[in-house]
């Protein structure tokens, strides 16, 4: 109900859409949103105080976000995934709200898993006692289903997904996003305002074509009032397996993510390389940081998760 | 409306539009190339780009920071080369500052397509390439429906060759189908890195789901692009004004136009 709902061909003295007199003040004679706003629901969103109920039993809230996609999202946020539940005190939840191009279930290997009803609503599905999924990944009948859905009921969805799922006491919600400042990202925010979210961790690539969007993403995130924890540059560099030389493939010839995240005065987390070994990892689901330990890739994401931990620590609330 | 749409399309031959269930496989990059390849061939072409939160075309050619102008006949597209034979529409060339952030949720965003596609004088086009936006929701589910009755001819589908990624495709494949839009054919884009040391070739992305996939859905297999640096730097050196007139020369020298020319030539093939 803030000021910025008002929309800009609104009429002087509008009571603001969503008050008790919208669509029916004297002031809404004429104004082309009439209609809308009259037959609109009134008032605060009622489902706002059981997602606040439900949230209140997780700890951190991260959100994983980029302009971009394919940058690698749902990658990172498998592997925080895996890593924070490394340690078996920590419970941690990942919910994707992509709900066109669902990647998450693959990734963590749980392609054909399905959702559990019960009584305290649905059930994540889990990875291993302490790390639990959420996707519409494993609400469709056939993996390949397209999900042709407008915004409203990709909105709904993910309103469910925070309000109906039996999450339990998380340490850690992830959040893993599609690319854009659209309908999920608007609607994420808003529904978890009131829990508070920790802050986003923006993933990119080195080129500038990726870092034009991520920027985007970061005016969004300053206009909606995210924190941001940080930038992690992704696919910088690339070792060939046989001579070890070093060749670019997505050219940082703006300065890479590093540059921006001074120019826009953020942190930034570190650099990934392009280890093809990733990819097959996320292909056949299985944990890339548990299975190539020792690559440099490796290293440079718990470089990575390292940061984003003190992040929080620093913030005082871990 | 309908008719707005049909009557200001009218002068356009072919209407292809590029897909991909995934972001960042390359469907701006593709659908540049496959521009510059129908340019190359004589024809006149247009590029519509409705990704209105992440618009790449007017990055990719070298148009950043150019404007729209406002005719008395509608608004005239930014034109990228001299003779005029390739112009583009993107939400980029709206935006005061370039790193703005578009925050609109569907209704907005569809009705931004529909003034792309009734207000911009596009003149008479042989091609009308659509670059979109990953996924399968409003953008894409407005586009077909405000193109229906103009018949588009089809469209590409891009996709890189690892499993996630073509998990998403395998999901636009099917929206295809759903609104009944013709599939032209699967391109599979990054597959492979030829390391330039010492000339082994990598799949850093694995290689042939593209091909397999189009296989399963009974589809055109239109081609592999590999992955090429050059491309990046070629588009990323545009800003480099001296270059700025010469994008399709640059590109028609390059490797990659060698490669892309077979596969823009099964395009044309399917739609006459």
């Amino acid at each position: 109900m803030s000021a910025t709902d008002i929309p800009e061909n609104a009429p002087e003295h509008c009571p603001g859409p969503t008050t008790e007199q919208a669509g029916t003040a004297s002031a809404c004679q004429g104004c082309p949103n009439q209609n809308v706003c009259a037959t609109a629901p009134k008032g605060p969103d009622p489902d706002l105080p059981f997602i606040k109920e439900r949230m209140d039993s997780v700890k951190h809230k991260i959100l994983i976000l980029s302009g971009k996609g394919g940058v690698g999202k749902s990658t990172f946020t498998s592997q925080l995934g895996f890593a924070l539940a490394n340690d078996e005190n920590i419970q941690v939840g990942i919910m994707d709200v992509d709900v066109c191009g669902p990647s998450i279930p693959k990734i963590m290997g749980l392609e054909g898993e399905q959702i559990h009803q019960s009584l305290s609503g649905w059930s994540a599905v889990y990875v291993q006692d302490n790390l639990g999924v959420m996707s519409i990944g494993f609400m469709l009948s056939n993996p390949d289903d397209a999900i042709i859905w407008r915004g409203p009921k990709k909105n709904g969805l993910i309103k469910q997904f925070l309000k109906d799922v039996d999450w339990g006491d998380l340490d850690f919600m992830l959040v893993d996003t599609p690319p854009g400042t659209s309908d999920e990202h608007l609607s994420i925010i808003q529904y978890l305002k009131e829990s508070g979210i920790d802050g986003a961790v923006i993933i990119t690539t080195p080129q500038e074509v990726a870092l034009q969007d991520v920027r985007k993403e970061i005016d969004f995130c300053r206009k909606v009032k995210i924190p941001i924890i940080g930038v992690v540059e992704n696919m910088s560099g690339f070792v060939c397996p046989k001579c070890k030389g070093e060749s670019v493939i997505f050219s940082p010839t703006t300065g890479g993510a590093k540059k921006m995240a001074e120019d826009v005065k953020i942190p930034f987390l570190g650099s990934i390389p392009l280890d093809p070994r990733i990819g097959k990892a996320c292909d056949t689901g299985v944990s890339f940081l548990d299975e190539y330990s020792d690559s440099p890739a490796c290293k440079a994401y718990l470089d990575i998760i390292t940061e984003i931990k003190s992040s929080l620590t620093t913030q005082g609330n871990f | 409306m309908a008719d707005t749409i049909a009557t200001n399309l009218s002068g356009i031959k072919h209407i292809i539009l590029v897909l991909s269930g995934k972001g960042g496989v390359g469907k701006s990059s593709i659908a540049m190339q496959l521009a510059l390849c129908l340019v190359q061939g004589g024809n006149k072409v247009g590029i519509l780009d409705i990704d209105l939160t992440g618009p790449s075309i007017p990055r990719m050619l070298g148009l950043d920071g150019k404007q729209v102008h406002q005719a008395s006949s509608g608004w005239v597209p930014v034109f990228a080369d001299e003779n005029q034979n390739l112009c583009c529409m993107s939400i980029g060339f709206l935006l005061q500052n370039k790193d703005d952030s578009v925050v609109w949720r569907g209704p907005k965003k569809n009705a931004m397509i529909k003034q792309f596609l009734t207000d911009v004088c596009w003149g008479e086009l042989n091609y009308l390439i659509i670059d979109t936006p990953p996924g399968t929701s409003d953008e894409h589910i407005s586009i077909a429906e405000y193109l229906k009755d103009v018949n588009p001819d089809g469209a590409v589908i891009v996709t890189t060759p690892q499993a996630v990624a073509l998990a998403d495709v395998r999901k636009e494949l099917n929206f295809c189908n759903k609104v009944k839009l013709p599939i032209l054919g699967v391109i599979e884009n990054m597959s492979g890195f030829v390391c330039p040391h010492c000339e082994e070739c990598t799949n850093l992305f694995s290689s042939g789901g593209g091909e397999a996939m189009a296989q399963e859905f009974g589809v055109e297999f239109l081609g592999r692009v590999p992955i090429d640096p050059s491309l990046t730097l070629m588009v990323e050196r545009l800003d480099d004004t001296t270059l700025e007139n010469g994008l399709i020369k640059n590109y028609i020298e390059s490797n990659l136009y060698k490669a892309f020319n077979k596969i823009s030539d099964k395009v044309i093939a399917k739609v006459t």
